[in-house]
């Protein structure tokens, strides 16, 4: 005998991570609303810009659960190895450490994923999902709760009604903002340049980082002879460089590359963002759940933050799927204080961690050096530490969520 | 007022208004909540062949909870679809419950009145609950009896109580009481507690038929309680049948 509903939950942004959400709650038996601010077009946008997802292997579990991976697996680049350089620009070390797949039981650990890709796949399954109602080019203006719901008002005038909000609109979420959740920032004074290259050595599937004085450069494979360039770099430098005109950018690549890849040529757009750390001081509010990056987001030094917000989007659909089958309020304090409880402290630790990780292998300074030469050289002898490190890397960190294990709720 | 004790209900009327607050006197009643919801869910939808994936599983049939204190239970049997109706002797719990399914906009039948003068008007259930109340009881029998009207040929009983032993007079009492104060002292009496075997020969004896019994554990590690079908040292639920 429940009042009715627009629906049971809205979730504002429609991006990977809210539609991920939206997918899952309407798995787990929810009526969805999503609504996302941006239009259709430029969410299903073909073209390749130059940006790619590594999914951790819970990750594709989880799209695997939600009926989505088989048609993004062919598409995919399975990441084999990792390999881990030091050195300085234009004098990159030999390989200081590396992680072979086949040494876990679940290879490969990682995958990566262009997001022109996984976008259209993630909106197609929403549009498909009888559960789910996707309201493109719609912001929320306001959400007000109360003791048996919460009412959103949007920017077209609609005013829905539901028991839940989720906020997945991103870093510094306005609408958890709104609802006066503070975060704790911490800049790198860094920022992260983004660019896929083409080169003329194949690159076998391994994914290469290099820790540079000026911050971590990955070389993320993608199918084909084609690499995801992800940079980190001080501020300065990097405003510099993305200053240059491309034979000037992929020049200052290529001094990074170190060879290994070969000849390289651009291929898509060239990005770049301030890195900081953001971690929410609550992840809930009343009648509020915040996930992915509105909850926390991290320096991409392992391609963790889509990672995260999916482990969000896992535990979040299974408590509330949970407290429904036993006839809870899903918008009750006690029940979204299970999902705070099981998210916060990874959320947290991988934060403080990539924060830790970052800023040792981001400095040029003798002895912190050789204390992480020594690290990595332990690391690599040590195969119950390379499997953690490995497992971490790879999500499975604490207490795994049904959809991160590809199972059903 | 056959069965009820006047003191044990004073002292509930006194708790009725902090019923929901979940870090109040009911909050250990909040904590164990989702255990027993899971339990008595699942024990439902098994006997009507229910699918608790669905949107309200328990659509059509009707449930009636004694002793429903400020409607913890009610609420989300509500929620799940079932026609509740919600029984306490205590006054000032039904009137909180009451005020707190109009916010949550549930309909929700509350009443302060015994299960004994509701079964003598001839209500019957497809569902009786009958949760952490029959320590608090005075007639036992004539409490089962009333359960046993209430409840509709081939519809269910589901107790949950605490059981009288070593460990139940050091967790319930000496500890949620004294050590944990999560429950004012004086809430439980110890000797009024009931066996697993002695509840299910009261229900025999009021011609209901025991088919399922469950521990329900509290691991203060997590915080949390489980269910546990070794562990009946504590709590406890009993389902029973009403043959058809």
């Amino acid at each position: 005998m429940v009042s009715s509903l627009d629906a049971d939950i809205v979730i504002a942004g429609g991006g990977p991570a809210g539609a991920a959400a939206a997918l899952a709650l309407a798995h787990g038996g929810f009526s969805v609303r999503l609504i996302d601010p941006r239009p259709v077009e430029t969410r299903a946008a073909p073209e390749f810009d130059g940006r790619a997802y590594a999914l951790a292997s819970a990750s594709m579990k989880l799209l695997g659960a939600l009926g989505l991976w088989e048609g993004l697996a062919p598409r995919a680049q399975p990441m084999s190895a990792i390999e881990i350089y030091d050195g300085r620009p234009g004098a990159i070390g030999p390989a200081r450490l590396r992680i072979d797949g086949d040494g876990l039981a679940d290879a490969p650990f990682a995958t990566l994923l262009e997001t022109r890709f996984l976008r259209p796949a993630l909106l197609q399954a929403v549009a498909a999902h009888p559960d789910i109602r996707h309201d493109a080019g719609v912001s929320v203006v306001e959400a007000r709760q109360d003791g048996a719901g919460v009412e959103i008002a949007l920017d077209t005038g609609e005013s829905l009604r539901a028991a839940l909000a989720v906020a997945a609109d991103g870093r510094r979420s306005a609408l958890a903002a709104r609802a006066g959740v503070g975060w704790t920032v911490r800049p790198y004074g860094q920022t992260g340049l983004v660019c896929a290259v083409a080169h003329e050595r194949p690159h076998g599937g391994v994914a290469r980082q290099a820790f540079y004085p000026g911050g971590p450069f990955a070389m993320l494979p993608l199918p084909g002879d084609r690499s995801a360039i992800v940079w980190s770099e001080r501020t300065r430098e990097a405003e510099r460089v993305a200053a240059l005109d491309d034979a000037g950018y992929l020049a200052e690549i290529a001094l990074r590359t170190g060879g290994l890849l070969g000849g390289l040529r651009l291929e898509g757009g060239r990005w770049a963002w301030p890195l900081e750390m953001a971690l929410a001081y609550e992840f809930v509010a009343p009648r509020l759940a915040l996930l992915g990056d509105a909850a926390h987001s991290v320096h991409p030094i392992a391609g963790q933050g889509f990672n995260l917000a999916l482990r969000d989007v896992a535990a979040l659909a299974e408590v509330l799927t949970e407290a429904r089958r036993r006839g809870e309020d899903v918008g009750d304090a006690a029940v979204l204080a299970r999902y705070q409880q099981w998210r916060r402290f990874d959320a947290a630790g991988m934060s403080l961690g990539m924060d830790a990780l970052t800023r040792l292998f981001s400095n040029d300074v003798g002895p912190l050096r050789a204390l992480r030469d020594a690290g990595l050289g332990l690391v690599q002898r040590a195969p119950a530490l390379k499997r953690a490190f490995v497992a971490v890397a790879a999500g499975r960190a604490g207490e795994t969520p049904r959809l991160l294990k590809g199972e059903a709720l | 007022m056959a069965t009820v004790d006047a003191a044990e209900v004073a002292k509930f009327e006194a708790m009725a208004a902090r019923w929901w607050d979940p870090e109040g006197d009911a909050a250990p009643l909040h904590r164990l909540n989702p255990c027993r919801l899971d339990y008595i869910a699942e024990q439902i939808a098994a006997q009507f062949g229910r699918d608790r994936r669905g949107r309200s599983p328990l659509a059509g049939l009707s449930l009636v909870d004694v002793g429903c204190g400020g409607g913890l239970m009610a609420e989300p049997m509500a929620r799940l679809g079932a026609t509740v109706t919600g029984l306490d002797a205590a006054s000032g719990a039904v009137a909180a419950a009451q005020a707190h399914a109009a916010a949550s906009r549930l309909e929700i039948d509350y009443r302060a009145e015994t299960a004994e003068a509701l079964a003598a008007s001839g209500a019957a259930f497809d569902v009786t609950l009958a949760l952490e109340i029959v320590e608090h009881v005075a007639e036992r029998e004539a409490f089962f009896a009333a359960l046993s009207a209430l409840t509709k040929p081939g519809g269910l009983v589901i107790l949950s109580t605490l059981n009288r032993t070593a460990a139940s007079f050091a967790k319930a009492v000496v500890g949620a009481e004294y050590v944990l104060r999560w429950l004012p002292r004086g809430t439980h009496d110890w000797r009024r507690f009931v066996t697993p075997d002695e509840l299910a020969a009261a229900a025999l004896a009021a011609g209901l038929t025991p088919v399922d019994r469950m521990g329900m554990v509290f691991s203060p590690l997590s915080g949390r309680w489980r269910l546990s079908p070794e562990d009946l040292s504590v709590n406890y639920l009993l389902t029973c049948e009403k043959p058809g």
